[in-house]
C-alpha cells in the first residue's frame, strides 16, 4: 500500500449546534477515483470545503502528500496541487472561456510584477507556455468552439465542462469534483464519464468526487464512501457499498418499497 | 468583413491583433506627435488635460473596472500626487525624481486606503474609501506648514538638471508620453497573470482563491497600482494648474471621476480616455450652447451638473457600456459588414443577484 | 453639564443623520440599491415645504404634509422613469444612476431663476422656544427632531418585520427572480419603497430646515449619513438611527474638545473604526455565500 495522497482523520466541523461533519476518516490512494455519496445535507460538499480551507474544522487532520494542510490559507491549496470544481458553478462570468482557463494556470506564475508591466521576453514566453498547456485542456474537453465566448452567455452543460477545464488547467495532483454530472443529460454524463477515466489514466490525476448518479459512480469509481448526516456509513468498492444495508436504508432505497 | 485566421498563439498575446489596428493607431500616433503644429495652444492645453485625466481614468479603471473595488475617494490620491510634486519641485528636485516620489507616495497611500478592502466588500468598502477621501482632504487643509492649507500652494514649472519645460508643446509631449506609457503598462498587466487575477477577484472571490490567488495580496496591489497611476496624474496636474488648493481634491471631484469613467465605458481602456475627453469637453459644449438658451437658463450655475447628471442617466439607461460601447458597436459593424445584426448586443432580461451573497 | 448639553445637541444632529440614513436603509432593505440621491431628496423636501409655507402662505403643518406628499410622488416618478428600466443591471450601475439623479436635482434647483442660488430661513412655529431643565437649555426644534425620528423608526421597523409587504420587500432584495416566481409584484413594491423613502427624506428636510437654512447644497449632509448607515449596519433600520446618534454625539463632543478640523471628519473616523472592529456594523448581518 503506497503512501495515501490524501489522509483525512477524525475530521469534524460544527456550525453552531449543527454537526455538519462528524469524525470522518478515509484515505485516497494516488491514481484512484474515490467517490463520496450520500443524501443531500450529508456533509459531502462540506468535506470539500474543509479540504479547500474555506471552512475551518473543529477537530481532526487533513494531510496531503504527508503534509498537514490545516495551517494553510485558502489560496495556498492550489499551489500544493489540489484543484476543485464547485457544485453551483463559480466561473468568472465576465471573462472568456480561454481567460477562465488561463486563470487556472495562476499557480504556475514565474514572472515578477515588473516583468509583466514591461512585458519582457520572460513574460511573453510564460504567456506562450500557459496558452500551450491550456490548449491541451481545450483539446481534451472539446472546447475549441467556445474559446473566445464570454462565459455569461453559455449553456449550462458547456459551463460545467469549462468548470472542469479550469480545474484541470491548474495542473493538479488531486482533483475535487463536486457533482460533475448534476444538470447534465445522458449524453453529457457519458462524456463526463469518459473524461474522468481519461483524467485518471492519461493524466495520472487522482480524483475525489461527490456524485449522486449511481451509474456514473459504479462506472468510474475505484472506491466509494457513503455518508449520512455527517458520519461515515460504509466504505469499499462500489458494489460493496451499494449492497450495504445501512446505505440502502439511508440513501439508495429498494425497488418497489415506499416508506 | 474581416476574418482573422489564427495560426500562432502570439496573435492572441500581441497587443495589435491585425494590420488594421496597427494602421489606425499609427495614424493616431502621428496626429498626436504632430499636434503642436496642427492645433492652437489652447487646444494643446486641452489635450494635455485629457491625457492627465486619462491617466486618472486608467487608475480608476484598474481598481473599479477590473478588480471590482469601487472607490469614491480617488481625488485624494490625485491630491497626494499633486502636493508631493508641488512641494518637491519647490525644493528644486528634478522632475523625473519628484514624479517617481509622487507615484510612490500615492501608492503607499493607496495601500493604506486599501486595508479595509481586506475585511469588507461592496458598499462598505465604498464608504471606507469615501471616509479616507474626506480625511485626506482635511489633512491637506490642516497641515498648513507643508501644504499652505486653504491659502494654497504655487507650483513651479517642471525642471530637471537645468532644463525647464516652459512651453505648452513641451508640457503636452510630457503628458502624452506618460499617458502612452501608462496605457501600455495597464494593457500589459491585463494580458498577464496579475491582470487576470484582478478580473478573477472581481467576478468570484471564492474561486479566485481556489485558483491560488491571494485576495489580500492582489487587492492591495490593485489599490497600489491604481493610486500610483492617479498620483502620477496628480503630479502632472499640479504643473498644469500652477496653483493648488484643497478644494480641488474634494469628494465631489471623486464622484465626478467615477462618473467620468462610467460615461467613458467601465471595463475598457478606451473608456478612460473617452471619459476624460467627455469631462473636458462638457463645460465647453455647455458654454457653446448657452447663447442659444434663454438668458436665465444659459448662464445658470446649475446647468452643468444638470447636464452631466442627465447624460450619465442617459448612458446607463440606453448604453451601459458607455462611449466605448458606441465605438465597439461601430467597429463590430464595420468588421462584420454586411453581417451585422441589430440584435447582436441586445441585453437579455436579467434579474438582480444579491450582492451580499457574492 | 457641558458634556450633557453637547450630547443633547449631538443627539439631535445625529437624528437628522439617522433619518437620512433610515431612508438609505429602507431602499437597501427592499432593493439592495444604495441611493446616493437621498441627501438631494431631503433638500427637495425642504424646498417643497418652504414653497408651501412662504410662497403659498400655508400653515406649517400643511407645509409638512404637502412636502411629504410631493416627495413621495417624486420618489415614485423617479423609480418608474429611471430605475425600473435598469432593473437587473449590476449594483454599481444603479448606484451611478442615483448619483446622476442627485446631480440633476441639485442642478435643476440651482437653475430656478432668482431662487436657486439663495439661502432661506424656514418658518417653524416652535423655532424659538426653548426648554430649560436643570441648567440645560434645549431648543424645541431639537426635541421635535428626536421625537419624530424615534416614532418613524419604530413604524418602519414594525412594518418591515410584521407586515406581508415588508417581508415581501426583503425577499425581493435577496433573490429577485425567486420573488417574481412567488408572485411578488417586485416593480410595484420598488415604487412603493422609493415613495416611502422619499417621504422620509422630506420629513428630514423639513426638520432640518429650521436648524440649518434651506439652500441647494443642503444635500451634502447626506454624505455624513452614509457613515451613519454603515456604523449601524446597512440593512438594519434601528441601526441607522443608532449609527446616526453615535456619529452626531461624537461630532458634537469632538467639536468642543478636539482641535479644529476634527469635527468635520469625526463621522469618517468613527466609520473606519467600526469597519476595523466590527466590519458589518453594530446590527449588520454577516451573510456568506455557500458554495
Amino acid at each position: 500500500m503506497s503512501v495515501p495522497l490524501l489522509e483525512i482523520r477524525d475530521l469534524s466541523v460544527q456550525f453552531g449546534g449543527v454537526r455538519a461533519v462528524s469524525r470522518i476518516s478515509f484515505d485516497v490512494q494516488p491514481g484512484e477515483v474515490f467517490t463520496l455519496i450520500g443524501p443531500n445535507g450529508a456533509g459531502k460538499t462540506t468535506v470539500f470545503n474543509l479540504i479547500s480551507r474555506i471552512y475551518r474544522p473543529t477537530s481532526g487532520t487533513i494531510r496531503f502528500a504527508g503534509r498537514d494542510v490545516l495551517d494553510l490559507q485558502p489560496h495556498c491549496i492550489a499551489a500544493l496541487g489540489i484543484a476543485r470544481t464547485f457544485q453551483n458553478i463559480e466561473l468568472f462570468e465576465q471573462a472568456t472561456v480561454l481567460q477562465n482557463l488561463l486563470i487556472g494556470q495562476h499557480t504556475h506564475r514565474c514572472t515578477t510584477l515588473l516583468d509583466e508591466i514591461l512585458f519582457l521576453p520572460a513574460a511573453r514566453a510564460a504567456e506562450r507556455a500557459f496558452r500551450e498547456r491550456v490548449e491541451r485542456v481545450v483539446d481534451l474537453l472539446d472546447l475549441q468552439h467556445y474559446r473566445d465566448s464570454h462565459v455569461a452567455g453559455l449553456p449550462y452543460g458547456v459551463r460545467k465542462v469549462v468548470e472542469l477545464g479550469r480545474a484541470l488547467a491548474v495542473g493538479p495532483k488531486l482533483l475535487l469534483l463536486d457533482e460533475p454530472s448534476s444538470g447534465l443529460n445522458v449524453e453529457e454524463t457519458d462524456d463526463m464519464a469518459f473524461w474522468i477515466q481519461d483524467i485518471q489514466r492519461d493524466l495520472g490525476v487522482t480524483v475525489l468526487m461527490v456524485e449522486h448518479d449511481m451509474s456514473l459512480v459504479s462506472r468510474v469509481s475505484d472506491r466509494v464512501l457513503a455518508m449520512n448526516q455527517g458520519e461515515v456509513l460504509a466504505q469499499g468498492t462500489p458494489d460493496e457499498v451499494r449492497a450495504h444495508p445501512a446505505v440502502i436504508e439511508a440513501y439508495l432505497g429498494t425497488p418497489g418499497v415506499h416508506a | 468583413m474581416r476574418y482573422i485566421f489564427k495560426t500562432d498563439y502570439d496573435q492572441d498575446i500581441r497587443l495589435f491583433k491585425h494590420g488594421g489596428q496597427k494602421f489606425w493607431y499609427g495614424v493616431l500616433g502621428i496626429v498626436l506627435a504632430a499636434a503642436p503644429w496642427l492645433f492652437s495652444e489652447y487646444q494643446l492645453a486641452q489635450l494635455s488635460l485629457i491625457a492627465i485625466y486619462g491617466i486618472v481614468g486608467l487608475g480608476l479603471m484598474v481598481l473599479t473596472g477590473f478588480t471590482g473595488l469601487v472607490s469614491i475617494g480617488h481625488a485624494a490620491f490625485l491630491g497626494v500626487g499633486a502636493y508631493a510634486e508641488a512641494i518637491l519641485a519647490a525644493r528644486g528636485w528634478p522632475f523625473p525624481v519628484s514624479f517617481a516620489v509622487a507615484v510612490a507616495l500615492s501608492a503607499i497611500t493607496g495601500v493604506v486606503v486599501g486595508l479595509p478592502a481586506l475585511r469588507v466588500r461592496g458598499i462598505y468598502l465604498a464608504i471606507a474609501t469615501l471616509a479616507f477621501g474626506f480625511i485626506l482632504e482635511e489633512i491637506i487643509t490642516r497641515w498648513e506648514s507643508l501644504t499652505g492649507g486653504n491659502s494654497g500652494l504655487a507650483v513651479a514649472q517642471p525642471a530637471a538638471f537645468g532644463w525647464k519645460l516652459e512651453t505648452a508643446p513641451q508640457f503636452y509631449y510630457l503628458c502624452t508620453l506618460l499617458a502612452i506609457v501608462a496605457t501600455l503598462a495597464v494593457l500589459n498587466l491585463l494580458r498577464t497573470p496579475t491582470g487576470r487575477a484582478f478580473v478573477a477577484i472581481r467576478d468570484s472571490e471564492i474561486s479566485a482563491q481556489s485558483m491560488g490567488i491571494s485576495l489580500a495580496a492582489y487587492k492591495t496591489l490593485s489599490f497600489a497600482i491604481s493610486a500610483g497611476l492617479t498620483g502620477l496624474a496628480g503630479a502632472l496636474y499640479a504643473h498644469k494648474l500652477r496653483f493648488l488648493s484643497p478644494d480641488q481634491f474634494t469628494v465631489l471631484q471623486s464622484v465626478e471621476l467615477l462618473m467620468m469613467v462610467f460615461v467613458g465605458g467601465i471595463g475598457s481602456i478606451h473608456g478612460a480616455f473617452l471619459g476624460a475627453a467627455f469631462l473636458i469637453a462638457l463645460p465647453q459644449a455647455i458654454s457653446a450652447l448657452a447663447p442659444h438658451l434663454p438668458a436665465s437658463l444659459g448662464s445658470a450655475t446649475g446647468l452643468q451638473p444638470t447636464v452631466f447628471g442627465l447624460i450619465l442617466i442617459g448612458f446607463i439607461l440606453f448604453e451601459p457600456m458607455g462611449m466605448f460601447g458606441w465605438w465597439f458597436k461601430a467597429r463590430t459593424y464595420l468588421q462584420l459588414f454586411p453581417f451585422y445584426r441589430r440584435g447582436m448586443f441586445r441585453r437579455q432580461k436579467s434579474f438582480q443577484k444579491s450582492d451580499r451573497l457574492r | 453639564m457641558q458634556v450633557l448639553q453637547l450630547t443633547i445637541s449631538g443627539l439631535s444632529q445625529g437624528c437628522i443623520y439617522g433619518l437620512i440614513a433610515l431612508g438609505f436603509v429602507l431602499i437597501y432593505k427592499a432593493t439592495e440599491t444604495v441611493n446616493f440621491a437621498q441627501g438631494e431628496l431631503m433638500m427637495l423636501g425642504a424646498f417643497a415645504g418652504l414653497a408651501a409655507t412662504t410662497w403659498l402662505g400655508l400653515p406649517y403643518w400643511a407645509g409638512v404634509v404637502l412636502s411629504v406628499l410631493a416627495l413621495a410622488a417624486f420618489g415614485l416618478v423617479v423609480e418608474r422613469l429611471v430605475l425600473r428600466p435598469i432593473l437587473g443591471q449590476p449594483a454599481f450601475a444603479i448606484v451611478m444612476v442615483t448619483i446622476g439623479v442627485g446631480y440633476v436635482a441639485r442642478g435643476l434647483v440651482t437653475m430656478v431663476p432668482g431662487v436657486g442660488t439663495e439661502t432661506y430661513t424656514y418658518p417653524a412655529p416652535f423655532k424659538d422656544e426653548v426648554f430649560k431643565a436643570g441648567g440645560l437649555v434645549i431648543g424645541a426644534e431639537h426635541l421635535v427632531v428626536i421625537g419624530t425620528t424615534v416614532v418613524l423608526c419604530a413604524i418602519m421597523f414594525a412594518a418591515f418585520r410584521y407586515t406581508r409587504i415588508g417581508v415581501a420587500m426583503q425577499a425581493a432584495s435577496q433573490n429577485q427572480l425567486a420573488a417574481y416566481y412567488m408572485g411578488i409584484p417586485v416593480r410595484r413594491l420598488n415604487g412603493l419603497i422609493w415613495g416611502i423613502s422619499a417621504a422620509v427624506a422630506a420629513v428630514a428636510g423639513v426638520l432640518l430646515a429650521p436648524i440649518t437654512f434651506v439652500h441647494a447644497n443642503m444635500g451634502f449632509i447626506g454624505l455624513k449619513a452614509f457613515p451613519a448607515a454603515v456604523v449601524g449596519g446597512f440593512g438594519s433600520l434601528p441601526g441607522a438611527i443608532v449609527g446616526g446618534l453615535l456619529i452626531g454625539v461624537v461630532e458634537s463632543l469632538s467639536g468642543f474638545y478636539l482641535p479644529e478640523g476634527f469635527k468635520d471628519i469625526a463621522a469618517y473616523v468613527v466609520v473606519l473604526a467600526m469597519l476595523i472592529g466590527k466590519p458589518n456594523g453594530l446590527f449588520g448581518e454577516t451573510m456568506r455565500k455557500k458554495v
